[in-house]
């Protein structure tokens, strides 16, 4: 089987390695790079537990080849907390409003809350709600998530830190 | 998945060269349902040809009285586009009413239709507005494109380049989600071109459909009105798990009149 040669800049860092055609780019992440945050729900691009950035796009990593986005630039769970470790306005919010039981979901949740910034979704709940509709919790009943949302959404606006 | 090779093409030609050295091969475009399929062995190709980044497959521009898609448009490109907002607006809902959002950065508008999904939403966009779907060696209009279950009028090595639509504001998509996929268990666009009147519907089960009696009624008479109590023929649907064959049907009668409704007062959502 062929080996792809790829690159790819991850949290900042440039990753290169060489991969089968059919890995995954969850499985890259989880596996290749040891960053375990990115979660697998359901592998079937349904749930959204593996949301990530890819070039500040929230993608279902379970759904996406790394050879697909080789070159790109991919933001995880863990590339969102600043250097002092200071946790990032949206992790703050779901901190704050309970967004989490079991956490699952949640860095999935979280980083698709911060790619709603670029899209301009707004910052109120049925906005929130809509633009969540990729991603399935099945503790928390969404109140806490959608409050998160919106609260991690006004304080990125607000230029808190981004 | 089983194993497979991966290759980006430089252009458009040479993705069709590997397609006949390789009969087992594959395009591969956002991939949002391809990689399921395999995961699931449903499909198993032997090469996945990467379309992305082709510059002859990305345009969306005004192009004289039409509007040009390229195949490999994003859902999420043609609905945040504001060309295709003032074009063709219901294209852009159409789009972002697509998947969820992760989906529509990824799944594209030649993906959709060369896949031909029985419950898809691009085929009735289509079908109904009469566009013409462009490949590397000809023109085909819609009604000739889509040829029900999973099938189009696509030869094994052609590859879709996009569509040309006419501009209209006169049309309108409404679909009845599953919810779970969010793939609609009926879906339906109306379009009024002059005095000709459009009426396309997905979700019946074998592939997008006109519905003649309809276009004919709202032909002579632009109103909810004109198929007060009407649904297409059950025959023509399916049922599954998620909805009867009836059901499906009463769907279509119910958004066709709400679909009618929204294009003569494009305010009132009732």
């Amino acid at each position: 089987m062929t080996v792809i040669p790829i690159t790819l800049h991850v949290n900042g860092k440039v990753r290169e390695a060489g991969v089968e055609p059919s890995t995954l780019l969850v499985n890259f992440l989880r596996e290749g790079l040891s960053l375990t945050g990115t979660h697998v729900g359901c592998d079937t691009a349904q749930c959204g537990a593996c949301t990530v950035l890819v070039d500040g796009a929230a993608t279902k990593s379970c759904n996406v080849l790394v050879a697909q986005v080789n070159g790109s630039k991919v933001t995880t769970i863990e590339g969102l907390t600043a250097g002092d470790g200071a946790l990032h306005p949206m992790q703050q919010a779901f901190g704050k409003h309970h967004g989490l039981q079991c956490g699952y979901c949640t860095p999935g949740m979280v980083m698709r809350g911060v790619a709603m910034a670029a899209e301009g979704v707004a910052a109120e709940p049925e906005a929130v709600r809509c633009a969540l509709s990729g991603n399935l919790c099945r503790c928390t009943g969404y109140f806490g998530i959608v409050n998160a949302v919106c609260e991690g959404l006004q304080q990125m606006r607000d230029g808190a830190t981004t | 998945m089983n194993p497979f090779e991966y290759r980006r093409p430089a252009n458009v030609a040479e993705a069709i060269g590997w397609l006949r050295e390789d009969p087992d091969a594959k395009l591969l475009a956002g991939g949002q349902s391809l990689l399921a399929a395999m995961k699931l062995r449903f499909a198993a190709p032997t090469l996945l040809i990467d379309l992305q980044g082709l510059p002859e497959l990305t345009a969306l521009e005004e192009r004289g009285n039409e509007l040009w898609i390229g195949a490999m448009c994003s859902h999420a490109k043609v609905a945040a586009s504001p060309i295709v907002q003032r074009a063709a607006p219901m294209l852009a809902k159409l789009a972002n009413g697509i998947g969820d959002q992760q989906v529509r950065n990824r799944g594209t508008m030649g993906g959709s239709i060369s896949n031909a999904d029985p419950a898809a939403c691009w085929p009735t966009g289509l079908l109904a507005l009469g566009a013409t779907v462009v490949t590397d060696r000809r023109e085909i209009i819609a009604d000739d494109f889509f040829g029900g279950l999973f099938t189009t009028a696509l030869e094994p090595d052609e590859i879709v380049c996009g569509a040309h639509f006419p501009k209209t504001a006169q049309a309108c998509y409404l679909k009845f989600e599953q919810a779970a996929s969010r793939f609609a268990l009926t879906g339906v666009a109306v379009a009024r071109l002059g005095k000709d009147v459009r009426v396309a519907i997905t979700g019946l089960g074998s592939g997008v459909c006109r519905w003649a009696f309809a276009e004919q009624a709202l032909s002579k008479n632009f109103s909810p009105d004109a198929i007060e109590g009407q649904q297409p023929d059950a025959s023509l649907a399916s049922g599954d798990i998620h909805a009867s064959a009836d059901y499906r049907v009463h769907l279509a009668g119910v958004l066709t009149r709400r679909a009618v409704q929204q294009i003569i007062e494009p305010g009132n959502r009732s």
